[in-house]
């Protein structure tokens, strides 16, 4: 147990040496987003009766900015931790790769959660947003940053270069967080890429995320639930079972 | 007594590259031995395979009687690694690095225990540095101050005198004798031969993935007639050797 402790708060420790970079600078790329779309679909349709476009876009925004930084948090240590050779400081020791993994994604999970936070907070200084369903906020907050971080899990085991890892980052994981319904409802969406859309767990996870500010979403929260939560079993038990056998990492 | 170090037909490939032939090797116990080669003999890949850093494709591999597959966790307990290449965590200072690999360990309060490595790699006064700002043998100096954080009976040294200055080498050998006064079995590599001459015990030298010579010390130099543990070295890469194996 401590061995995990001392890998997971060296982890958070690690985003929070150079918090500037790790939460700040998101923080404020996502206001940038806020204040230009809020801004400029003010006079647009509701998406849903009653509710502004800033109520709308503020919980996908700031699940968008959390599902980003917790894949960036794990990944990019992970190979930073592989180009510079220092990794074997771990696999030296006598961690097992459960706890590999829950050290990475848990620090995922307090780098998301804390950049989502203060984004939440900061909108709310301008915005009045309602808090209907506060569980499921918080369970969908979990749940997106588990899977999110899973995923840096994996791409930094795969990932041998950065430049490796900035694919990841540009045809897997930006695509998937921008087409997730952030900025609209998929009904709005023509039929073919509302379909689309469906197959993209990181919708279900803005759109569970969002039903518990409004009370309102595109699919029921159970549904989101038990997709995301699927998800993350998946993605978990593919990750574990590449960290047991050693893949890419002792070679 | 179960040896320190048990490998039995240990075999590597990397790609068409044979980096291991079959090794067997055992280290006694509270010994003190070098593993001798040329470059790229295989030196760091037969210890990437007893620290699991490194999967072997065939043999078992065993330290203080654990196999470091099917028991990872005991035998990385028993064991300290001083890698090769010089890798560091820019992110934290000395202290900070000890502490955090003392806790991969499970272990607290190990206070003490990191403040006599410090003292004895003289890097007490480096403690609150960031290990970024360190010149290249102190970073040597803290890679060896974390292989030893969890007290590991088996040390294994790859060359770790490279790029150390005169005075830290033999301060280092110093304290590196007394652990092995107090039990630990130590196994180093290194390219220096008078050190290992002057140091070691027994001497295994390896030849393009196989063991070639296998002997106490003083039975390599007495075999060969010769004097300098170099010369002997130098006899073996020219004719194989393999006759020089007890
Ligand atoms: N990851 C790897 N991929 C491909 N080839 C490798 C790898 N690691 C080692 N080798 C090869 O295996 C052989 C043994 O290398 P190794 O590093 O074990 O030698 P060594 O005895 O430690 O040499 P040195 O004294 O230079 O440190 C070499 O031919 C090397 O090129
Ligand atoms: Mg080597």
């Amino acid at each position: 147990m401590r061995g995990f402790l001392t890998l997971f708060f060296k982890e958070v420790l690690r985003f929070w040496k150079v918090s500037l970079q790790t939460v700040l600078a998101p923080l404020i790329s996502t206001l940038l987003y806020l204040l230009v779309f809020s801004h400029v679909m003010a006079d647009h349709a509701d998406v849903y009766p009653g509710v502004s476009y800033a109520a709308f876009l503020i919980p996908g925004l700031a699940m968008m900015s959390m599902l980003q930084n917790a894949f960036a948090n794990s990944s990019s240590s992970l190979v930073q931790s592989k180009v510079t050779g220092n990794l074997v400081f771990v696999l030296l020791t006598p961690l097992s790769h459960w706890e590999f993994y829950w050290a990475y994604v848990l620090a995922s999970v307090v780098r998301g959660v804390l950049v989502g936070s203060v984004v939440l907070l900061t909108a709310w200084f301008f915005f009045a947003i309602p808090a209907r369903e506060p569980l499921w906020i918080v369970v969908f907050a979990l749940l997106a940053t588990i899977l999110s971080g899973s995923l840096g899990v994996l791409a930094g085991i795969w990932a041998e270069k950065f430049d490796q890892m900035a694919a990841w980052q540009n045809f897997i994981v930006l695509p998937l967080t921008f087409l997730s319904g952030a900025f609209y409802s998929i009904h709005s969406l023509p039929s073919f890429w509302n379909t689309l859309s469906r197959f993209n767990p990181f919708f279900y996870v803005i759109d569970g995320f969002r039903y518990g500010f409004l009370g309102s979403s595109d699919v029921s929260p159970w549904e989101s639930l038990l997709i995301v939560g699927s998800a993350c079993l998946a993605l978990s038990w593919t990750t574990l079972a590449l960290l047991r056998s050693g893949w890419r990492l002792r070679t | 007594m179960t040896a320190a170090i048990e490998i039995h037909g240990a075999d590597k490939r990397f790609g068409t590259v044979h980096a291991l032939k079959s090794v067997d090797l055992t280290v006694e116990a509270g010994d003190f031995f070098a593993l001798l080669g040329p470059n790229g003999a295989g030196k760091t890949t037969l210890i990437n395979l007893l620290a699991g850093l490194s999967v072997p494709d065939a043999g078992t591999l065993k330290v203080m009687g654990f196999d470091v597959v099917r028991d990872y966790q005991k035998a990385r307990r028993n064991l300290g690694v001083v890698p090769q290449e010089l890798v560091f965590d820019p992110f934290f200072t000395v202290r900070e690095t000890l502490e955090i690999q003392s806790g991969y360990f499970g272990l607290k309060n190990n206070d003490d225990w990191i403040d006599d490595i410090l003292d004895n790699l003289q890097l007490a006064d480096k403690a609150h540095a960031n290990m970024r700002t360190l010149s290249g043998g102190m970073k040597r100096r803290v890679l060896i101050a974390q292989a030893l954080v969890h007290r590991p009976p088996v040390i294994v040294l790859d060359e770790p005198t490279a790029g150390v200055d005169v005075e830290l080498r033999q301060s280092l050998w110093k304290f590196i004798q007394r652990l092995n006064r107090e039990g630990h079995t130590i196994l180093l590599t290194t390219h220096y031969l008078e050190e290992a001459e002057a140091l070691c015990r027994r001497v295994a030298i390896l030849k393009q993935g196989q063991i070639v010579a296998h002997d106490t010390t003083q039975n390599l130099l007495r075999s060969r007639d010769l004097s300098r543990l170099e010369d002997v070295f130098v006899a073996i890469m020219q004719d194989g050797g393999l006759e020089a194996e007890s």
